[in-house]
């Protein structure tokens, strides 16, 4: 008996001594409630732990709608993870402030991976995404083929004319609540996401790029006041509703009560499962090229690691493709590199949804690369909800140029 | 020196202990760094340091600025009629790059008004969105302070007799107060839906179908009414169960005596409650006002501040401000402009309902 006790205490021992020559880095994930995606996130880790003796990657996983926050308390009290991810356009914002320090990955690493995973702020990578993220105008070929509408291609994508006549002749036809679905009830990030690319084919931006000074005659010039009125028409005219029940959003066009719908990748597979014809079309242009929102969450290390070394090893080492295809294959979002496209069969050459791959390479555009994003997007936002419920537009337009450039003053130029 | 008052409290101090240290910490400290913060440029997340900056919160806030508008007329002084009215420049043409009126950079459109002939005056405020704020604090707490004190007597003096089963409408009346007011917003939020709701089926029912169905959160017009609405209802019990305390403290040999001597139920009340409840009455005044000050999270949970601004409320824009958009200082230069307000009315129902000797 005592021997066996001695023999079990001189493993635990063995055990634990074992654990502790690999140095621990703590780690903080936004995607607690997914199981899926917490799996996935879970297995990386295993195998990482399992494949060297050096580190020791811990996650704490948090809801997605507490993670900023938790992120900004964390920094506050100094007390952050070594690796966090990060919302590509929030990844400035973190920088500037000190909470980031730039990735030592190998450059070779991600040459293939898709533009808009790749956060960069003042010309230094500071974090790199497993997976981007697109979106479309999704439809069926039946409605297509019933309003008598040409299918638009990546190379020709419908002009704004033939996308108001699209929604004309699906109007005219009565057979839905409204023509298109634009996810009015997704308040937030989806916003500047999915409505600011629309702005940017006008010719528009949320901030004048060149200086990120100021949003004047960016977001109230000419072309912005064009997008302004046009996207107040779509809700006036009967096109769209300003004000959307959520269940609407996630299941009304599966219900019929839509002839489009403007949706990301992410709930391209219950749209396919809904009808079999659906399509994915690009962006429409308007007038300067179609364009798209790009980047999603990153992986980046935090300034006050004391192991930036073992912290970017994880993220090398987590940017395996087959990794980055279980995400894909897990929760459907677009693998960053086209090696691992080729590992998911959804997203493979001649996969129902490898139009997306398409659609961000070409058409994606990151949100403006500020520490002021954060702020901007918010204003943003508001203005776009006002301008939907019938606010003056060049009225509402200024007031939001005001806000954004008041913030950039108060902050000094936000480091540009 | 010991006094009394420290020696022989020791177990008083050492029971009101853990009390007074968290609000020393939560509510006394926050509420001092508020003020020091106003008067700086300070953010939530930044490298740069902190400044002192004066007013120029204050100023951003609450400056407003009056302007008159000339409708436009052509070259014989006629007035230039366009779709049968009189028209006047753009606003934006005169506050934006206009060298005349520097001042008014930044400006926008608060209200307008006419005061008679074509000139138009137009009220412009640089902070138009806390303006509606205020003015929609003020319209909820004039609404719900006297709406919510009478339901909450009228309730009080329903349940305060002796029937089988009162307890059950006791409980039914103070159960929104125990549920949690995130969890009542997001139920109301389903009630007010603008397509099924229950509000819209249930009206819609009522009137055989006539009257259309109603986007309750979704138009200016009827936003701030039915979170009003929903406010009422929310804590209507907690004043109930006030106002029922103050009810029994009243001594029943008084209404015994006004039984004898005849009196009339209304003569009751209006000579023997009503006078009874005077501090209940107080209180209950006061504690409502200062909550409806702090309307938050039904705006929150509920609108966001929208449709169109209808629902801005101070404390909305407070926290929108210092936490969603970073600007600490401007929060806190909100926080104690409402400070202010409360202080202010406070003392005036103070002095309005001080004992007159």
């Amino acid at each position: 008996m005592k021997v066996f006790k001695l023999a079990a205490s001189a493993a635990i021992l063995a055990w634990a001594s074992a654990a502790q020559a690999q140095t621990p880095l703590t780690m903080w994930y936004h995607g607690a409630g997914n199981e899926v995606e917490s799996k996935i996130i879970t297995q990386i880790i295993t195998d990482f732990n399992a494949s060297q003796s050096d580190w020791k990657v811990e996650l704490q996983s948090f809801p997605q709608a507490a993670y900023n926050d938790s992120v900004v308390a964390g920094a506050l009290a100094g007390n952050l993870p070594d690796i966090l991810d990060v919302d590509g356009p929030n990844m400035p914002n973190w920088a500037w402030a000190g909470y980031l320090q730039p990735l030592q990955i190998d450059d070779s690493r991600i040459a293939t991976f898709l533009p808009g995973t790749k956060g960069m702020w003042n010309g230094q990578l500071y974090s790199i995404g497993l997976w981007d993220a697109a979106v479309a105008l999704v439809t069926r070929q039946s409605t297509l083929d019933e309003l008598g509408l040409r299918a638009p291609t990546l190379d020709q994508p419908w002009t704004g004319d033939e996308f108001m006549a699209a929604l004309d002749a699906a109007k005219a036809a009565g057979k839905w609540d409204y023509p298109l679905d634009l996810g009015m009830a997704w308040t937030g990030e989806w916003y500047p996401y999915a409505f600011s690319p629309f702005l940017q084919s006008f010719g528009g931006d949320i901030i004048d790029r060149s200086t990120y000074q100021t949003a004047e005659g960016a977001l109230n010039g000419d072309a912005a006041l064009a997008f302004g009125d046009w996207w107040q028409g779509l809700f006036q005219n009967g096109y769209a509703q300003a004000t959307q029940d959520p269940a609407d959003r996630d299941g009304g066009f599966a219900a019929g009560k839509y002839a489009f719908s403007w949706n990301g990748n992410w709930a391209a597979l219950g749209a396919l499962s809904a009808f079999d014809d659906t399509v994915f079309l690009p962006a429409p242009d308007f007038g300067t090229g179609a364009k798209i929102g790009a980047a999603s969450w990153q992986f980046g290390v935090s300034a006050s690691s004391k192991h930036p070394e073992g912290a970017a090893a994880f993220i090398e080492f987590a940017l395996q493709d087959k990794y980055l295809a279980d995400f894909s294959n897990g929760i459907g979002l677009i693998p960053a590199s086209p090696t691992a496209a080729e590992m998911v069969d959804t997203y493979k050459a001649g996969g129902p949804l490898s139009v997306f791959v398409a659609y961000s390479a070409s058409q994606g555009l990151v949100r403006p690369v500020t520490p002021g994003y954060v702020v901007q997007a918010k204003v943003f936002e508001k203005a776009l909800a006002d301008i939907a419920n019938g606010a003056d537009v060049a009225a509402t337009l200024d007031a939001a140029v005001d806000e954004i450039n008041a913030d950039i003053g108060k902050n000094n130029g936000y480091g540009h | 020196m010991a006094s009394k008052f420290t020696q022989s409290n020791r177990t008083g101090w050492l029971m009101a202990g853990p009390a007074i240290l968290l609000i020393a910490g939560f509510v006394i400290l926050p509420f001092f760094l508020a003020i020091g913060l106003s008067f700086t440029n300070q953010r939530l997340v930044s490298p740069n340091p902190t400044e002192f900056i004066g007013l120029s919160n204050y100023r951003q806030l609450l400056d407003v600025a009056t302007l008159t508008l000339e409708p436009v007329r052509d070259a014989a002084g006629e007035l230039v009629l366009k779709d049968g009215a009189p028209d006047y420049p753009s606003i934006r043409s005169l506050t934006r790059n206009n060298p005349d009126r520097p001042d008014l950079a930044g400006m926008r459109e608060w209200f307008s008004f006419s005061t008679g002939g074509a000139a138009r005056t137009v009220v412009l405020a640089r902070d138009v969105v806390f303006m509606t704020a205020i003015v929609n604090t003020f319209v909820f707490v004039l609404v719900v302070a006297p709406v919510q004190a009478g339901l909450a007597l009228g309730l009080a003096l329903l349940i305060n007799q002796r029937l089988r089963g009162i307890n059950i409408f006791r409980a039914l009346y103070f159960m929104p107060v125990v549920v949690s007011i995130v969890v009542v917003s997001l139920l109301w939020r389903l009630i007010y839906d603008g397509q099924s709701g229950l509000l819209n089926n249930l009206l819609g029912t009522l009137s055989f179908g006539t009257l259309p169905a109603v986007d309750w959160l979704g138009n200016p017009s009827t936003a701030l009414g039915a979170i009003i609405a929903m406010s009422i209802w929310q804590a209507v019990g907690f004043h109930m169960v006030i106002w029922l305390a103050g009810l029994q403290t009243i001594s029943p040999t008084l209404y015994e005596a006004a039984a004898i001597e005849g009196a009339s139920k209304w003569q009751v009340f209006r000579y023997i409650t009503w006078p009874g409840l005077r501090n209940t009455a107080i209180l209950i005044l006061i504690v409502i006002t200062m909550q409806a000050f702090g309307l938050f999270a039904q705006i929150d949970v509920m609108t966001n501040g929208g449709p169109l601004d209808s629902t801005q409320t101070i404390v909305f824009q407070a926290i929108e401000r210092g936490y969603g958009k970073q600007d600490i200082s401007g929060g806190s230069a909100i926080s104690v402009i409402l400070f202010v307000i409360v202080l202010t009315i406070s003392l005036i129902q103070r002095w309005l309902t001080r004992e007159r000797s």
